[in-house]
């Protein structure tokens, strides 16, 4: 397969620092509403890009732009340096040689899967049948698709979009319409297939963990607009918003004001070297922020309710002065402690002052965000 | 008690709608088979070949056409966004209020060698007499394909458009993103997921075409109906008659086989769950012209210029001599006709359906698909299988009456109708049994389930919880019944009591004897009742979109199958 994969591919010694796609202040409208509001991004030669949002963000939309089958208001769109949308040109999608892979994969359901796969080849074009083979469909290939399980779909669909050798696959929902048993695996292996071939990806999702598990980069977007673009980790670490901050975990949002490089708040100091002197921001405190301290150490807040989650118990404190309950993880050797939380327990808590997310408080928009995510 | 409780009497009354379906074409095999042999070599060697090639050739050359006409007329305004789109949606099913006795009535004037187009062409080209020039005559194979092509058609693109709306739009984007362009797209995607609705629309197209005899007989082309028609009138041959109807049902059933055989797996057609709709391509200056003149021609045809001379023909005749007193007598004889026929049919096909819905076994499923059967058989052979069944009853409660009361009863049957209103409801019984099962699709069984656990027996679940709910899709039943039978001809011409004229009726017989004086106002009245159909299917289409509408082409193909 390794060989293969590298065959599919179109850009070989290309590497990420040449652009392979542009997208440029694009803005896709239907009738007054903007599906997608000024976006700009681009994306590495061989890079894989995750289009990270929640439903109605306007993920699929930009996808479907790039793929051509959807016209944009306003901005353009650039593969390999060639506009293929925007005031200078329109290229269609046949024309684009773009791979798209659909959530429900759209499988010509009156063609086999070997002519689904040889769909997009010209004829004379019959690497087909070595396709098929080395990617293990052969005792599938005279099958249509109502006889497939969902994985056998979604390897079709594959196959299908990387057998013309596109410049660019586009993946909307890829692993979405699967099980939970079945996804891991099919993830793995389609990650692993794009990787080898070295094709420059762009994948929907909805999932956050799994945007964090295949991507070189997130574009995070909200109500069309792109909130962030940054790798998984820095996304994580040095979150934008606090939008950005909760599509990726659980947080408590602590105000505090800052003086001398630290945020001061009313669960202690945390580094903020960014927020100067007398300015609101906010810390983001994260379940593994938080721990149980001796009463003289920590501040003291009240037990809401306690969930056990496996690995530790997640218990929500109330404490004076901070909007919402906070989330503190307890390991869950402690069990007997863990049991110990009831409702109404009054109990200590320390901070890690050093790793917490700082956002500068940016008035009506962290509101909002957090009175939307607030769970 | 509440497992049983009263589903008995639905049975019986669905047992013998089936079986009284079934009577005519069991009867139709023992006429044939009491028929000498003398005589049906003599129907082989005279009448059967010609009869059959015609009918071949016919159903080849309307099927073809009409599968292009309709096709192509869906792809265009299911996928494209042209001047006109949006009224070429329904005015495309236009022509199916003109029945193709109509049309054929009315092109035979419109085209005649001293007709209107004729003349204004000789005026265009500077001649003065027909006999320099003429068109080739409409009365030949080639007109008749043509007519009955141009009131035909809405058949398939009533199926096809709902199909092409149906499919899902991500399997057009990705055949774009895979290098193809739309007409490519036309041919190896949509055109075979679509398959199984073109081969339902042609089926119904052929059904009507083997079913007609207007238009075949005023254009001079003699098919099996035509033959089963005169061998039974001219020469009172039933056996005869009877022989030919066979080979007709024999049609049929091929037909019907066809129609199967095309529609084979048509399960993958409905593979993705939330398909997002078609995206329509705009075709801009002379190629959206194109479009809406390649949707224009056929309307215009079809409906335009029929309707345009039946009221041009109507205002003549009313003007010239007023309203023929002839006409009240016909229009109240069309209507008791099929108003008795509907209440019939719907009565029938609602205890049918019912007795599917209270025990959905193998028996009462069985008893609704026979009493579907009839709208497949064409007309003629439905009558000719009836007629020994009406003289016999007929004999035996005139030998009771006489023998006990010492009254002959007659022709009670034939000479009160009662004939015609059994044709009608076995032919038409289809149609209201499936829009009453489409409107108890709709009526969730755990509704029945409720009812029954508190108490109510099956009849008054369907009284007070079914019937309510049912009204839309009873009213839509009975409509759609109620006019096919006012434009129904073949069976109501073999089976009316003498003398007895309808609307379809009179207008046939002015027709044959080249007569043109009040037919029009007959016709123009079809017309108007048939344009009542094309409205519910229009609205059911726009109300509720693409799945509604796939659900009432849907019901039309629950019709011929």
């Amino acid at each position: 397969m390794r060989g293969l994969a590298a065959s599919l591919s179109s850009n070989q010694g290309k590497t990420h620092s040449q652009t392979m796609l542009t997208v440029e202040a694009l803005s896709v409208h239907f009738g007054t509403t903007a599906a997608v509001d000024d976006v700009t991004l681009d994306v590495g030669c061989g890079e894989v890009v995750c289009l990270l949002g929640p439903s109605g963000s306007g993920k699929s939309t930009l996808l479907r732009a790039i793929a051509g089958v959807e016209r944009p208001t306003s901005g353009r769109i650039l593969i390999d340096d060639a506009e293929v949308a925007g005031p200078a040109a329109f290229v269609e999608p046949q024309q684009r040689q773009v791979g798209m892979v659909f959530q429900d994969y759209a499988l010509f359901p009156h063609l086999r899967a070997d002519a689904n796969i040889a769909f997009g080849l010209r004829r004379g074009e019959h690497a087909i049948e070595t396709l098929i083979e080395r990617i293990g469909l052969a005792s599938l290939a005279r099958k249509f698709p109502h006889e497939l399980s969902g994985g056998e779909r979604q390897r079709v669909a594959l196959a299908r979009a990387m057998a013309p050798k596109p410049r660019l696959l586009l993946m909307d929902e890829p692993f979405s319409s699967l099980d939970s048993r079945l996804r891991d695996d099919v993830r793995r292996h389609t990650l692993e297939f794009v990787r080898e071939s070295g094709t420059t990806t762009v994948i929907v999702t909805h999932d956050p963990d799994e945007a964090m598990r295949i991507a070189d980069r997130i574009a995070l977007l909200d109500h069309g607009h792109l909130v962030q673009f940054d790798t998984p980790e820095a996304l994580y670490a040095r979150p934008a918003s606090l939008f950005a901050a909760r599509f990726f975990s659980n947080v408590a949002a602590l105000p505090g004001v800052g003086r001398d490089g630290y945020l001061e708040t009313r669960l202690g100091r945390f580094t903020a070297p960014g927020v100067s002197q007398g300015a609101r921001a906010l810390a983001c405190i994260r379940p593994q922020h938080l721990k149980l301290a001796a009463a003289s150490a920590g501040v003291e807040g009240r037990v809401v309710a306690s969930e056990y989650r496996g690995d530790c118990h997640h218990v929500l404190v109330a404490v004076e002065g901070v909007d919402v309950p906070v989330t503190v993880c307890v390991a869950s050797t402690e069990r007997h402690r863990g049991d110990a939380f009831g409702a109404g327990t009054l109990v200590h808590l320390a901070a890690d002052t050093g790793a917490v997310p700082i956002i500068a408080e940016d008035g009506d928009t962290a509101l909002s965000d957090q009175e939307r995510y607030a769970n | 008690m509440i497992r049983t409780g009263g589903r008995g009497p639905w049975r019986i009354v669905a047992a013998g709608t089936a079986l009284a379906v079934l009577a005519p074409i069991a009867a139709l095999v023992v006429t044939a088979a009491s028929g000498s042999e003398d005589l049906w070599r003599d129907l082989i060697a005279f009448v059967l070949p010609v009869a059959a090639r015609n009918t071949l050739v016919l159903l080849t050359g309307v099927g073809l056409l009409t599968a292009l006409l309709g096709t192509g007329a869906a792809w265009l305004v299911a996928a494209h966004e042209f001047p006109g789109r949006r009224v070429f949606d329904w005015a495309l099913l236009l022509p199916l209020a003109v029945p193709t006795y109509i049309v054929a009535y009315v092109y035979l004037d419109v085209l005649h060698p001293v007709g209107p187009v004729q003349g204004v062409i000789r005026a265009l080209i500077g001649v003065d007499s027909p006999r320099d020039f003429r068109l080739p005559d409409i009365r030949s194979m080639i007109g008749c394909i043509l007519l009955l092509s141009a009131v035909l058609y809405p058949y398939v693109y009533l199926t096809t458009r709902a199909m092409f709306m149906m499919q899902s739009a991500n399997l057009i984007d990705v055949a774009r993103t895979l290098g193809h362009g739309r007409r490519r797209i036309f041919f190896r995607v949509a055109l075979p997921l679509a398959r199984p609705a073109i081969a339902v629309g042609i089926s119904l197209v052929l059904l009507e075409t083997l079913n007609d005899i207007g238009a075949a007989e005023f254009l001079g082309v003699r098919t099996l109906t035509v033959s089963v028609y005169t061998t039974w009138i001219t020469r009172s041959n039933l056996p005869g008659a009877a022989q030919l109807a066979l080979a007709m049902l024999c049609v049929v059933v091929c037909v019907m086989a066809l129609e199967r055989w095309a529609r084979r797996r048509r399960r993958y057609a409905n593979d993705a769950q939330h398909p997002r709709p078609l995206q329509r391509e705009t075709l801009r200056g002379s190629r959206g012209v194109l479009a809406a003149v390649a949707c224009g021609l056929p309307v215009f045809v079809g409906f335009i210029v029929p309707a345009w001379y039946l009221i041009d023909a109507t205002i003549a005749r009313v003007r010239f001599a007023g309203v023929p007193p002839s006409l009240l007598g016909e229009v109240l004889n069309t209507v008791m006709l099929s108003a008795v026929a509907t209440l019939v049919a719907v009565a029938a096909a609602l205890a049918v359906v019912y007795a599917v819905r209270t025990g959905p076994e193998f028996l009462p499923r069985l008893f609704l698909r026979i009493a579907s059967l009839g709208y497949a058989v064409p007309g003629t052979v439905l009558a000719i299988g009836l007629l020994p069944i009406i003289t016999g009853i007929e004999a035996a409660v005139d030998t009771v009456a006489t023998a006990l009361l010492g009254v002959s009863t007659g022709l009670f049957l034939l000479g009160s109708g009662a004939a015609v209103i059994y044709a009608y409801v076995a032919r038409f019984l289809a149609i209201s049994a499936g829009s009453i099962e489409a409107g108890f699709s709709r009526v969730s069984p755990s509704m029945d389930a409720a009812a029954r656990t508190l108490g109510a027996t099956v009849g008054r679940v369907l009284w007070q919880v079914h019937l309510p709910m049912l009204k839309p899709a009873l009213a839509t039943g009975a409509l759609l019944v109620f006019v096919d039978c006012m434009k129904e001809l073949p069976a109501t011409l073999l089976l009316r009591p003498l003398g007895f004229e309808t609307l379809a009726t009179h207008l046939y017989g002015e027709a044959i004897r080249g007569t043109y004086e009040d037919a029009a106002i007959a016709a123009l009245l079809i017309v108007l009742a048939g344009i009542l159909p094309v409205v519910v299917l229009t609205r059911v289409g726009a109300r509720a979109g693409p799945a509604r509408e796939a659900e009432a082409a849907d019901g039309i193909s629950t019709l011929s199958g």
